[in-house]
């Protein structure tokens, strides 16, 4: 067993148990740091891959942007006590069940998919450089239209979070 | 390492997701748990790209952390618009729209 498999496993291990920790944690600060952490350990594995750039923009963007929005929600709305009413019990299953069990038909669908291997060689695919030229050439018209998704999600955002005046 | 492992690993992930967003009633939890999702599809389209040494996939990542960026900010304002109503995150509130 390499390191790359150790690394790996390790990954695995903290990706999925506090994946867990997100889904069964009461207070949701605390889910936020479960989340964060989850972050992270996909990050690992994003550097594992030889995608160092995304790995970089995916703790810019998911951990340090995206999930700083949702604690300052949180904190905004007073809601870091752990009195969050429970669906009952057996929503709760019904849930667990449904999930478990879409898990269990992929894994079983999969099981004998393919054969390949992920060569353990360092690829510079990742780099910012080879990323760039491919953004720049193949996907820049993609590249422009979310330029004006983001617009409209800002003017959303705004429309959205204003105080609403009573209307006439 | 097989490929099979990081399908395993993000399916894994994103049935944590389903199940999270079915069991619990936080708007804001249900909403990390979307969050969790596009990270599993992102972990295997990376896996991807590594398989067939092509930069496209992670293009696509790319252009769905865009997405899940954009979706974030109106999810969070209508969230925040819902609390300002009903003054609860508590999805059980929202079925008074049958009403």
């Amino acid at each position: 067993m390499n390191l790359y498999e150790v690394l790996f496993w390790l990954l695995t291990v903290v990706a999925i148990g506090s994946a867990l920790g997100v889904i069964l944690s009461r207070n949701p600060v605390s889910s936020v740091l479960f989340l964060i952490v989850t972050f992270f350990a996909v990050s690992g594995h994003y550097v594992l891959m030889n995608a160092q750039f995304l790995a970089i923009v995916n703790i810019i963007v998911y951990a340090g942007a995206i999930m700083v929005l949702f604690l300052f929600v949180i904190m905004l709305m007073n809601l870091n006590a752990d009195a969050e009413p429970q669906k009952n019990r057996l929503v709760q299953l019904a849930g667990v069940l449904s999930g478990g069990i879409l898990f269990l038909v992929v894994l079983a669908a999969l099981k004998t998919s393919s054969n390949n291997l992920l060569e353990q060689t360092a690829t510079d695919i990742g780099l910012i450089k080879n990323l760039g030229m491919t953004l720049f050439t193949k996907f820049v018209l993609p590249f422009e239209i979310s330029s004006v998704l983001f617009l409209s999600a800002m003017i959303g955002a705004v429309v959205l979070g204003k105080k609403g005046e009573p209307q006439k | 390492m097989p490929i099979q492992y990081y399908l395993f690993l993000s399916m894994a992930l994103f049935s944590i997701g389903i199940m999270g967003t079915l069991m619990r009633r936080n708007a804001i939890i249900i909403f990390m748990c979307i969050e969790l999702m596009l990270n599993a599809v992102n972990l295997l389209l990376v896996a991807f790209s590594k398989m067939y040494n092509d930069s496209s996939a992670q293009i696509f990542v790319f252009f769905s952390m865009v997405v899940a960026a954009a979706e974030v900010a109106i999810g969070l304002a209508i969230i925040v618009m819902m609390y300002r109503k009903v003054h609860s995150v508590d999805i059980n509130i929202l079925n008074r729209l049958k009403h």
